[in-house]
């Protein structure tokens, strides 16, 4: 077999090759960057590269080894960060002309974990403008094509992340998940991605959108990567007040070849007619693939999903007008320099001109949602069905292991076909959202492909039960060939 | 699911829209306050969706953890300087942000 090039290298193999020298960390880096550098101009993935700063840290790794010292669990690998995670010195833009010039002063915890394992950052990635949106199309940076045919989406609101890793411009990367953000990327791009159960992995440093609905999550191109990056990612920071005081568990110590006795719920309403007949055909194939390696399934029925999408819609723009409230260009952010007429009408011009169309369509909707006389019918009543989906979800993996079904309801589409529509394109969040409304974790795993496009499917689990999601994933990754297949780039 | 057609102010109307964007501090031109009050019609129907389930017995669900509050020491930690606080300001003065005009 031929020897991969650095850059297709698994996180995994990165750090083990060097502490044996048989690579250097800057000899791997360099290739990162020269993969970025020859291609990102075709898939617009990352919105700022920091290479410079990358290749000295890699320096200082080899130093490390060279001398000796023990090197983190992370050691050299080259991680993609979304750019609504705060980085110390690093312009952190959420895709938006409001923050285009913001350099936070201050490492989210994530990176700071990620840091104290020595992982380098290779740059921030393009994103939907503050994690709205499912194609990464409303970023005021452009947006990112997908790389399995360049006039496709993405996939978002993490479409950066996961194309930068189907293109192999990243080896690791991080993303946000409010309501699929991270597993609906990592299916239109043939990558993996979960999204922690709420509370696991710190938001201190997430640029908030709907702090009640989002986790950060790990984007990888295997099973083993993504659980190492969760392992340094998550567990308890007593900046972030959600976050939960539990031990990290062990999630190799699970992973098997099989699958034998695993439970699985297969809900009929995420297989009704809003779910393409392409897109149901190949994720019945993985679950009968899942039967193979010795999982058991049967078919159940959630009734309350039917209401999910309009209640995580409302919730979401209802903490979406609060948490974009301090956007005012005065402590960073937008500024009209023009600024002497009366204060409110300075700030509703900074807004106007600083977010793009869906940033101040969710915030106005959600500010008339959270409004006297509305309150009852929109916010309050979207909050009572959440809580007929949680005792739903609660219910059914009482008997289930885990809950399985596709991860979007139709493959990757045209760039443009949908944007001007938003809510057609809403639509498309419609399996992705149970698993932020409920804080359940959910994965998206690679599991076909129609016409070239990719197919995932998303496989969701009881809170904290992170371990039965991976062994799924190791055990179809490693009977099938779906997550590593490569996209036909040069 | 189909999205409806489209649909015009039959949940909201354009001088609320007016009003609520002014609440949340955005400016609308002329042109996007015709756009936006027929997209929110539509989106409000398939809000108003939620109509249908009878949720009268069922409590709301703020948060989906247990924890309702936490409580810490109250002692000096971190803090970042004051340069650092300041670099991003658009417009500032010696140590103080400058705002607008307030009164």
């Amino acid at each position: 077999m031929p020897t991969p090039r650095l850059y297709e290298m698994y996180a995994a193999e990165v750090a083990d090759k060097m502490r044996r020298g048989e690579i250097t960390a800057e000899d791997y880096i360099w290739s990162i960057i020269s993969r970025a550098k020859s291609i990102d101009g075709k898939i617009n993935a990352f919105i700022t590269m920091t290479s410079e700063e990358a290749l000295e840290k890699a320096r200082d790794i080899d130093r490390k080894i060279a001398r000796g010292e023990k090197i983190g669990r992370l050691a050299g690998v080259a991680v993609a960060v979304k750019d609504n995670i705060c980085t110390f010195g690093i312009r952190t833009t959420c895709a938006s002309r409001m923050l285009e010039n913001f350099i936070p002063p201050y490492d989210a915890t994530v990176i700071r974990r990620l840091k104290r394992e020595d992982a380098i950052i290779i740059g921030k990635t393009n994103m939907d403008e503050f994690a709205m949106g499912t194609t990464t199309e409303t970023s005021y940076f452009g947006p990112t094509r997908n790389p399995w045919n360049l006039s496709k989406v993405p996939g978002g609101s993490s479409g950066g992340s996961a194309a930068a890793l189907a293109a192999d411009e990243a080896t690791l990367a991080l993303g946000s998940d409010t309501g699929g953000s991270v597993r609906c990327p990592a299916s239109y791009c043939s990558v993996i991605g979960l999204k922690p159960t709420y509370g696991l992995v710190s938001r201190y440093g997430l640029i908030s959108y709907a702090n009640s609905l989002e986790q950060i999550g790990p984007l990888a191109k295997s099973t083993v990567d993504c659980a190492l990056l969760l392992s340094v990612m998550g567990g308890y920071d007593p900046r972030d007040s959600t976050s939960v005081n539990m031990p990290i568990e062990d999630y190799f110590r699970s992973f098997a070849s099989d699958l034998k006795g695993l439970k699985i719920g297969l809900p009929k309403e995420f297989f009704d007619e809003g779910v393409e007949e392409s897109v149901k055909k190949h994720v019945w194939l993985a679950i009968h693939k899942l039967e193979d390696l010795g999982a058991l399934y049967e078919e159940i029925s959630l009734p309350s999903l039917e209401y999910a999408l309009a209640a995580y819609y409302i919730i979401a723009m209802s903490e979406a007008s609060s948490n974009l409230a301090r956007y005012d260009g005065l402590r960073y952010g937008y500024r009209v320099e023009h600024d002497d007429a009366d204060y409110s009408r300075v700030y509703a011009k900074n807004r106007r001109i600083g977010f793009g169309a869906e940033v101040r369509r969710r915030i106005i909707l959600g500010t008339y949602a959270l409004s006297a006389g509305y309150y009852e019918q929109y916010y309050l009543k979207a909050l009572k069905i959440r809580m007929l989906i949680r005792r739903e979800f609660e219910y059914a993996l009482k008997k289930f292991d885990v809950l399985a079904g596709p991860t979007m309801p139709l493959p990757p589409f045209n760039i443009g076909e949908k944007i001007n529509d938003p809510l057609t394109l809403y639509m498309c969040d419609i399996l992705t959202v149970p698993a932020n409304l409920t804080g359940y974790p959910a994965i998206s795993i690679p599991c076909g492909f129609e016409n070239d496009l990719p197919i995932g499917m998303q496989i969701i689990g009881k809170p904290f039960d992170e371990k039965n999601l991976l062994k799924t994933s190791f055990a179809f990754e490693n009977n099938t060939d779906f997550a590593k297949r490569k996209p036909g780039l040069r | 699911m189909k999205a409806p057609e489209t649909m015009r102010e039959k949940w909201i109307i354009k001088e609320e829209v007016e009003r609520i964007a002014q609440l949340a501090h955005i400016e609308l031109t002329e042109e996007e306050k015709e756009v936006f009050t027929e997209q929110f019609n539509r989106i409000l129907e398939f809000f108003r969706k939620i109509d249908e389930v009878d949720t009268r017995s069922i409590p709301p669900m703020y948060h989906v953890l247990d924890i309702v509050n936490v409580y810490r020491e109250d002692e000096v930690g971190e803090t970042l300087p004051k340069e650092g606080v300041l670099e991003n300001a658009p417009k500032k003065e010696e140590q103080f942000f400058k705002s607008p005009k307030i009164v």
